[in-house]
Order: C-alpha cells, then structure tokens, then sequence
C-alpha cells in the first residue's frame, strides 16, 4: 500500500519528548498493514503509530468511514487491529493497550482491499438510506432473498477481526486469592486507599489495569507521596498491574484477568499468556476512576479528533503530541491543563472553544494567562478533513458569528461519566449527578467502598484523601485500627468553573447523521432522534434499535450521550432514565484464559477400570460412558465394528464370553433398617428377600417416572450390596443421602460407594460354568446349589470373591466380584482357563444387542424421564401393598392413562432393514402423508429407542415407546428416518429365548 | 458466587454445592389419602418468594451433608445457616 499512501497520513504527531512509559534507547520494530514502523519500549501499538504520523488505523462498521484513534485506553471504539497469525492471531485487540515488542505484526480490521481503499465506504453516500433499523426493515423482507444473497453478502462485509485458525497453542493458568481488602484501580485514589489498607494491617491486593500504578502522573505535585506510597504498597500489598477486573460477583468475588506475557514477543513467552485471577474479597473498595466522553458534533469521529485526556496520556506516558496546532472543544475544566500541557511540550494552540459562557475560574483565567484564545460560548460545528483533520467550523452557541479555524488535530471532552461498571455489577444502584453531569455510585451500606473520580473526587488531593478514608473505611469495618493520619503535604487546587451537561451541539436535523453517538457501531444522533419518534423511548429498547451499546467496547464512550439525547429528544428528566444494564465482563475475555487448564485431558477427569490396560492391548476400541472408558468391541483382524459385534454375540450365545462390568455403580447399604428403607425408595418389596438372594429393583422420581434400575443382593440381614447404571452412579448415591438426610433421619442407615474397591468380572454363556469350575475347583456351581439370583462368597483363582448369579444376557452367567487389585489376576486367569471353552471378550456393543435381544431396557437409553415403570410393562416390580417415592403418582390421572407411550418390540418387515435409533414412529394412516414433500404435521406415535442387528436371530430388532403401544401388538407402523418410511409390525419386547430356558446353562 | 456458611465445615465457594430447593416441605405421611391436587400441590409447586427464603444445599464437594439456608433472592445475602432439623425464622410482621 505504499504508492497508494495518501500524504495526509503523515500527519504532524511526533514524538515531543520522552514519556513516563517510554525508553527512549530501545528502538522497537513492528508491523502494521505490512508497513513497517519503529516505537519505543513501553509504547502501546496506539502511541508508536501515532509518532509515526498514522492517523486511518480502521473503518467503521456500518458506513466504513475512516477511523483514527479516539482514547489512549480501555475505552477505545475505534482502533481494533488484528494482532499476530495463525493460531497465535488474536482479533479486535484495542491498540491503545496493546504493549509492542520486536516483530509485532497488526492489522487493520473491516476494510477491503487496503485501509486507504476501501471498497465499502461508498457506504458513507448512502448513509441517508440506512438509518436504524435499516437491516430489519430491508433485508428481512424476503427470506428467499436473505438466504441467497444479503446474508452470504452481508456476512462478508460485516464484523471487525477474524477468529483464529486452529487451536489456540497458548498456555493459561487460574489462581484463587482470598484477601482482606480488595482495591481495584491503581490510580492515585487506589493507591491511597491501599496504602491506608495495609498500615491497619489488612491483607491487601491491589489491581491495576496499566502496567504502572499511578499511571502518568510524574509531572504531578503530589509525585513525592505518590512515589513513597508506590514503594510502601509494592511492599505490603499483593499488586497486579497489567490485570482488568472484569466481573464482580456475589459476596466480595471478583474475576480478574491478568495479561502475563503479551506484552512479549511470541518466542520469548515462557509459562503462561494470561492468568484468571478468582479472587473473594471481604473488602471492596474500588477506584475504577472514570471515562471521559465525545461531544456529539458533526464529523466527530474524523480521524485526528482525540479525547482530550487521551492527548494528555500520549503527552506524559509516551512523548507523544497528537497534533502540532491543536482546537479544543470542551465543557469543563480539565481540559485547559491538557491544553497547557500541550502548548509547554511545543504545540501551538489555535483556540479552546467552550460551551460554557462567563467563565470566572482558575483555569480558564491560566489559558487566558498562558495567550491561548479561550471563546466562551461556543461549538465545533463541522470538521473537515476525511482522512486527517485539517480544520474545524465553529459557531457562537447563540446563532451569532461563525469561523473556520485551521488544526491538524481536535481535542475534544464532554465530561467523565465515573466507571460505574463493576459496582454496577454488583448490584450497586446509580444516581444522576447534575453538577458532574454524570450518573454516580448511590452508595448504601452494603455496597462496596468508592474512591476518586469514580465518586467525584477528582484532582489529585481529593482522590488522596477521599482514596484513604475508602481504604481505612474497608479496613476498620473488618476490626483492624484504624490506620494512622494521612501526612501529605497538598498544594491546594484553583476553585474552578463547573461543567456544563452538553449532549449535542445543535445542527439542523440533515446534519445529525454525521453526529456520531457511538463510534464502533456507527449510531447517530439522527439514529437516536429516529428511535424517539418510532416510540422507542425506553434506553434499553434504543440500545436494540440503534445498536449503542453494543459491540467490544460495549458503549464506554457513548451510552451516555445517548442517555442525554433521548432524554432530550422525549423531554424527560435525565436523572429517571436508568442506564443501560452493566454486566460482565468489563472488557472482552479470551475464552483460553476462562478454560485455563481444564482443556485436553485435564478437561474432565478419565476413569479406567483395573482391567484397562489388559483391554488396551488387546486392541479394544472404547466408549465413553460418564467419565468412564469402557472397551466397546474388541476388532480382530481387521475386524468392523458390526463384524466384532457379530462374533462377540455368538460367543455369549454358543459358548462363553467375559465382559469387564467394573464400571456398574456399587453402594453397600447398611445398617438395622437397611430393608426398610430398601422399600421406600425401590418399587418393590425387600423385607422378605434371604440373605444371599438378588432381586432386580425400580427406583423411581417422586413425580412416577423411572430413576434408575439394578440389582441388590442381601449379602447379611443388616447389609445390603445394591448395583446402579454406570452412568447413574452417583446421582442414585446423592438420592439416597438425600432422603436419608432430609425426610428420614430416622432410618438407622449407611451408604457406602464402593463402585471402586469391587471389580466385576462377567461370565455369560452355556459353558460359564466350566470355565468358573476351572477357577473354584472345589465350589459346586450347579443350579441346585448355586441357582439364579443369589449370591456366594467363593475363592477364585485363590482371590476372595463375591460371586453372583445375575445375568444381562440371558445366558448362565456369573458376576464375579473381586478387590480392584486383584482384577488383573482373576481376568488372566479365567482368559487361560476358558481358552478351551472359546472365551470371548465382548464390548458394551455386544452387551447392548445381547440385552436387547432379551428385552432388558438400558434406563436412560429407552426411558427419558417421562417412563413409568407401568409404561415399561413391569407391573409385576412394582409393590401394590406398600408405598415408596414414586408411588401416587401412579395414580395421578395423565400417569394411570392406558394409552401412554409403552414399551414394545418392533419387527421390520425387512429383516436385514436395522431402524435409525431415535427414528420417528407414524402409524399406517399417516404414512402417505409423511411422503409428501411439504405435507402438514403428522402425528408421532413415538419413537425407536434402541435398535440393532441380532446375529444370533439374523434379523434386525428394535425396541421402542409407542402410544397405547400393549395394544397395539400385531400393529404395522413406520418408522421414519433419513427420508425413508422403515415398515414393522408392533410386538413383544423379548425376541430371544422368550421362556427363559438358558439361564440355567 | 455465593459463599455459603456450611454448618459442618465453614464458609465455602458455591461451587461446592448443589442447590435443592425449598426447605420445610414435609413429604405427606399419608400419600395415597391425599387427592390428586393435594399430592401435585406437595409435587410441583413452590413459592416463588421475593425477599428472604428458606432453601435447601447439600455440601456436594464437601461433607455431602443437607443443610438449610435462609438466602435472599433479590441481593443473595445469606442471614443463616442451619442443620436440617432446624426451624426457620419467624418471618417479621409487616407495618
């Protein structure tokens, strides 16, 4: 973009003198839209391109007008660039904090192809014909149009940066703090209050936003205190600089983002980027100073227009002057010191103009002092210059005389509106202050203590003491002494003039479009007006509809402009229109800092069973279930997933196969009323159930619906084993402590989790008492002696092992129970034994077909929340004598409806067809309307919960809940997935050995 | 984010804890006598309260023992914590 370079990008800043921040011996390189340019250590990316004359640093996002850098801070709408590449890339990083070092690359961010050519900006001539609402009214209209051609065009055209490519490489970190007295901002005010903090012996952090506390004040009269105070604070307190308190929570807890290396090149970044800082306070007190704001005149937001403190930052921190013949436009009296300040570093001075008339202060008499042209009374009406200002049009307030007055940069400021955001946040109410023409903390007791220009207190001696008795406040309401008296020997400041509320200057309506309100999001004053007479009146709907507000910088600079015109524009009292709700965070948070750690393997904890590593190399593939890893199939060869599945299945059904159950959930439940209480939370009844006997049970909601299954084995009279889901382990633990805490404490009853100290071995098929006899010589294992549903204690393999006679397959199958430990050991030794029984190690895959080909429901899979266990057809669990959780609610009318959504088989008509599990179910009446294209809603009659290939039947099976679906039996209904109608004929759900005749071997 | 008093194991971040809803609802003794509006009475409604509110936590990651809290819902003070067999506070009478 060299050759295309307007000359007027060459503006006059240049670097004056050394700054605060800046050192003056260390050149540094870095890049900004390809161009190179050198800086200073210290200087923020916005300081060096302002030394080097750069003015266009963006476009705007709506019309892409050529934006400059407004504010020397936070606050900043305009100067978003585009930092580094790739993965590394960060988008809408503000210039004006950005630290540069060696080989910083930026970029300018919403123009195309180049900053000084953009293709957009034809926008700014069609301004008229996009006023708010623009988008709605226009491009909503046709939706085929908005599909096809806005979106995609729009889409292109809109938003700042660009996310980056690939997963973010950087590191993050999270720290907790607590503390005694938490002060947030480093200013003068902040200080003070941490210093008086500390000297009552509080513990304290002090956080501050800039790299420096007490940022640019050296040339202060008060710098001695402020350097012993910097000195003693450092010392005592726990000080973060670089670091933004972006969200205020509940009971004193804050969220603080502190910016560790970025202000580093990419190599030189060891450990972390950034650190969130999570930090519970009983003490607040916050020095959060304030922002100060634009006049709204027309051409505002020309490039070359500053805030005036922003010239004064990049003057004392950076040595840089924003102009070499500066206009002020003001309505207070901070900015005659800037003005002075600027004309004492070199810069004459053409005129401050201001609104106020008959001014008497100190301040305006020292310019008057100094020969600078003060008018009183008067207004920036126009600015000219597109890409640099090169003069501005001002006009006596009342209509009299008007001047062009040529400048090459203008200083403008419309007041401070306190930065109420974090005690905003939490909770903290405002209130209207017409004498500082801003809303204000209204504090009561509860809120946290204020400080400085956040409260009022501004100039150096009232943030000082009003800082102190903040932060004694903090620290004697906690019980320390009060600390001793402040000595600061204080120049008294000049009695100055106040300044004036001034929301716009007055232009004729044509000229309001070009009154810019909110810089980022382009919204005018013609906007607002727009919005007023529409009716929306109310800020938060002016907000949606002008879109102030909104964007990175969420409205720092404009919402109270905005606030000021709608109060005016509806004739309504500016103190009873609230502001904008505040919410975190403050400023944008990069989403790593927020996952910190927790992302990779660290994102959730993993949980193997004692078996893992005996699946891992036996090549298992897994599943996740819960946190768990569970092996899902074991491929051989080469093997499918359907292939494994096929064989492992057979196994089970024609000779043996060993599954690794560990992960079931196990909570022993003991204690004298352990079968008590057994019968209120299960469906059915347990008093009766022998001591080594199982029962299979349902736990339901207190509303009827299905919580949970299993099965629980009375392993002694006050001593129960229950088993949950894997997935359910601790809710049911957490159900259980919950009635026995809340509703029962009564019941003599403890529940132990023991999920983990039992590893479960699973033998399933017709020879699983072979290979079991081969491992327990001496134990008879014949149904007589051991039969369905109980339970031994046998040594296996020479371990002590509880064994079970509970089967999910069907088959003769016992559970082997052994110390985690010993897991390893057993599963060796029943791997060799079986070997010529053809053991099989099978999956959860297979284990799901092999249920469902016996019809067990997976609680979760084929229930949802809304399934009774009447729905599932299992009345014959549920107890008609007794009550238990869950219980009337059988009975509630919707509840005891017999044509609910009920359990049931389903048949293709084509058996090699296997059903889409979640497929919709539409009856035979409804089909040939589900074939049309666009026909009207057909009613569901349910859906397919489960739905496999079953080898050892060679067909397809499927489970699922269907409307008065026990009725239906015979019934062909579709089901519906992928575009495709699946007929099948509504059955039994068991489709497998339906007497039960295998269980016993 | 809250910080909650746990009357076990002292104050602790929210995080720790799962919230259960109003406390001093008694499940009915005599449920199948109950009718069908008395039973969804005691099933799904609850008091939607503005101002202080007695509810229910469980110190999940802690002691995972049920307690009761008095939490105002409006600024989310906590004036209390006490042990499931407490009663609640007599609510003040209105001017």
């Amino acid at each position: 973009m060299t050759a295309t370079r307007p000359a007027n990008l060459r503006a006059p800043p240049v670097r004056a003198r050394g700054g605060d921040w800046v050192d003056d011996t260390r050149p540094i390189a870095v890049s900004f839209d390809g161009r190179a340019y050198t800086g200073l250590a210290g200087d923020t990316l916005a300081s060096a391109l302002l030394a080097n004359g750069v003015r266009v640093v963006g476009r705007s996002l709506k019309y892409h007008r050529p934006r400059g850098i407004l504010s020397a801070g936070f606050e900043e709408p305009n100067a978003l660039v585009q930092l580094g590449k790739g993965a590394h890339s960060e988008p809408n990083a503000l210039a004006t904090r950005v630290e540069i070092y060696d080989g910083m690359t930026a970029t300018s961010v919403n123009r195309w192809p180049s900053l000084s050519h953009d293709v957009f900006a034809a926008f700014g001539l069609l301004a008229r014909f996009m006023p708010a609402g623009f988008y709605y009214k226009t491009f909503l209209g046709s939706r085929v149009l908005w599909d096809r051609l806005y979106e995609p065009f729009l889409r292109r055209m809109a938003g700042f940066g660009r996310a980056p490519v690939g997963a973010d490489p950087e590191n993050y970190d999270q720290r907790h703090l607590q503390c005694d007295v938490l002060v947030v901002g480093g200013g003068v005010a902040g200080l003070a209050s941490a210093r008086a903090a500390c000297a009552s012996g509080a513990r304290v952090v002090l956080i501050e936003d800039n790299p420096e506390l007490a940022a640019g004040l050296a040339a202060s009269p008060a710098k001695e205190w402020i350097d012993v105070a910097i000195g003693v604070v450092k010392q005592d307190a726990t000080v973060l600089t670089r670091t933004t308190v972006f969200g205020a929570y509940d009971a004193g807890y804050f969220a603080a983002l502190q910016r560790a290396s970025d202000h580093l090149p990419q190599e030189a970044r060891a450990g972390v980027r950034q650190r969130l800082w999570l930090i519970r306070a009983k003490q607040v007190v916050l020095a959060t100073g304030a922002i100060e704001r634009p006049l709204v005149f027309p051409n505002n937001d020309r490039p070359g227009v500053y805030l005036a403190g922003a010239a004064r930052a990049y003057l004392d921190r950076f040595g840089v002057l924003v102009g070499r013949n500066v206009v002020a436009f003001t309505n207070n009296d901070e900015t005659y010191a800037t003005v002075i300040a600027l004309k004492k570093a070199g810069a004459a001075i053409a005129a401050i103009v201001d609104v106020r008339a008959n001014l008497t202060g100190g301040a305006v008499a020292l310019a008057k002092h100094e020969g600078i042209r003060v008018l009183e009374g008067y207004v920036v009406v126009d600015v000219r210059g597109r890409s640099a200002v090169r003069g501005v049009t001002i006009a006596a307030l009342d209509g009299g005389r008007r001047e062009k007055i040529a400048c090459d940069a203008l200083l403008m400021s419309g007041g401070w509106s306190p930065a109420v955001h974090l005690f905003s946040q939490q909770g903290g109410k405002l209130i209207y202050d017409p004498g500082m023409a801003a809303f204000v903390p209204d504090r009561r007791p509860a809120d946290p203590w204020c400080a400085g220009a956040l409260c009022g207190e501004t100039g150096v001696d009232a943030a000082i003491t009003g800082g102190w008795r903040a932060g004694s406040s903090a620290a004697t309401a906690l019980g320390k002494p009060a600390p001793r008296g402040l000595t600061a020997e204080l120049p008294d400041e000049p009695k100055g003039d106040a300044p004036l509320a001034f929301w716009r200057v007055p232009v004729a309506p044509s000229a309001e479009r070009k009154c810019f309100i909110d810089f980022q999001n382009d919204s005018t004053l013609a906007d607002v007006s727009l919005a007023v007479r529409e009716g929306f009146t109310h800020p938060e709907h002016v907000k949606r509809y002008t879109l102030t507000g909104f964007g990175t910088d969420q409205g720092k600079t404009g919402n109270i402009n905005a606030l000021g015109n709608i109060a005016e524009r509806t004739g309504g009292d500016l103190a009873r229109l609230a502001p904008t709700t505040f919410r975190p965070p403050f400023l944008p948070v990069t989403f790593g800092a927020l996952a910190g750690r927790e992302k990779g393997a660290l994102l959730d904890p993993v949980r193997v069973t004692a078996l893992h590593d005996w699946h891992v190399a036996a090549g298992a593939a897994f599943e996740n279930v819960g946190q768990w890893k569970r092996p899902w199939y074991y491929p051989k060869d080469g093997e499918t997933l359907d292939q494994a599945v096929t064989r492992e299945c057979l196994a089970v059904r024609n000779n043996v196969g060993i599954l690794d159950a560990s992960t079931l959930g196990k909570i022993e439940i003991v204690g004298a009323d352990a079968a008590a209480f057994l019968n209120r939370v299960y469906t059915n009844a347990w008093s009766k159930l022998g001591v080594g006997r199982s029962r299979y049970g349902l736990m339901c909601r207190e509303d009827g619906m299905l919580f949970d299954d299993g099965t629980t084995t009375r392993l002694a009279p006050d001593r129960f084993l229950m088993t949950t889901t894997t997935g359910n382990a601790a809710a049911v633990l957490d159900w259980l402590e919950e009635w026995l805490q809340t509703e029962w404490p009564d019941l003599k009853v403890y529940c132990t989790s023991v999920t983990d100290h039992w590893s479960t071995i699973a033998l399933a098929g017709p020879r699983a008492r072979e290979v079991l006899q081969c491992l327990a010589p001496g134990t008879a294992l014949d149904a007589e002696n051991f039969p369905f549903m109980s339970y031994q204690e046998v040594v296996v393999a020479g371990v002590a092992a509880r064994v079970f006679r509970i089967s999910f397959t069907g088959e003769l199958s016992f559970e082997i129970n052994v110390p985690w430990h010993d897991a390893r050991h057993v599963w060796e030794a029943a791997i060799t034994a079986g070997a010529a029984f053809g053991i099989t190690p099978y999956g959860t895959e297979a284990m799901h077909v092999l249920r469902a080909e016996k019809g067990y429901p997976i609680i979760g899979q084929d229930t949802d929340g809304t399934v009774t266990p009447l729905d599932l057809g299992m009345a014959w669990a549920v107890s008609t004598k007794k009550d238990f959780l869950g219980k009337r609610s059988l009975a509630r009318p919707d509840t005891a409806r017999p044509d609910r959504k009920q359990f049931v088989g389903l048949l293709t008509s084509d058996p090699s067809r296997v059903i889409p599990e979640g497929a919709q179910i539409v009856s035979e009446s409804n089909i040939a309307d589900v074939r049309l294209p666009q026909s009207s809603p057909v009613p569901m009659e349910g859906h397919v919960t489960s739905s496999y290939f079953s080898a050892v039947l060679g067909r397809s099976i499927a489970l699922a809940l269907v409307r008065d679906g026990f009725r239906r039996t015979g019934e062909t209904v579709y089901a519906v997935a992928d575009g495709h109608a699946i007929a099948a004929r509504i059955g039994p759900t068991v489709f497998y050995d339906p007497d039960g005749t295998r269980r016993d071997g | 984010m809250l910080l909650i008093d746990c009357p076990h194991c002292g104050p602790r971040d929210e995080t720790e804890f799962h919230a259960g809803g109003e406390a001093h609802i008694a499940r009915p003794e005599k449920a199948a006598e109950l009718t069908d509006a008395q039973w969804a009475d005691y099933l799904f409604m609850r008091s939607n309260t503005k101002g202080w509110f007695a509810e229910r936590w469980v110190h999940a990651a802690g002691c995972r023992r049920w307690f009761n809290v008095e939490r105002h819902t409006v600024t989310h003070e906590i004036r209390r914590t006490y042990p499931m067999a407490g009663a609640p506070t007599e609510p003040e009478e209105g001017p």
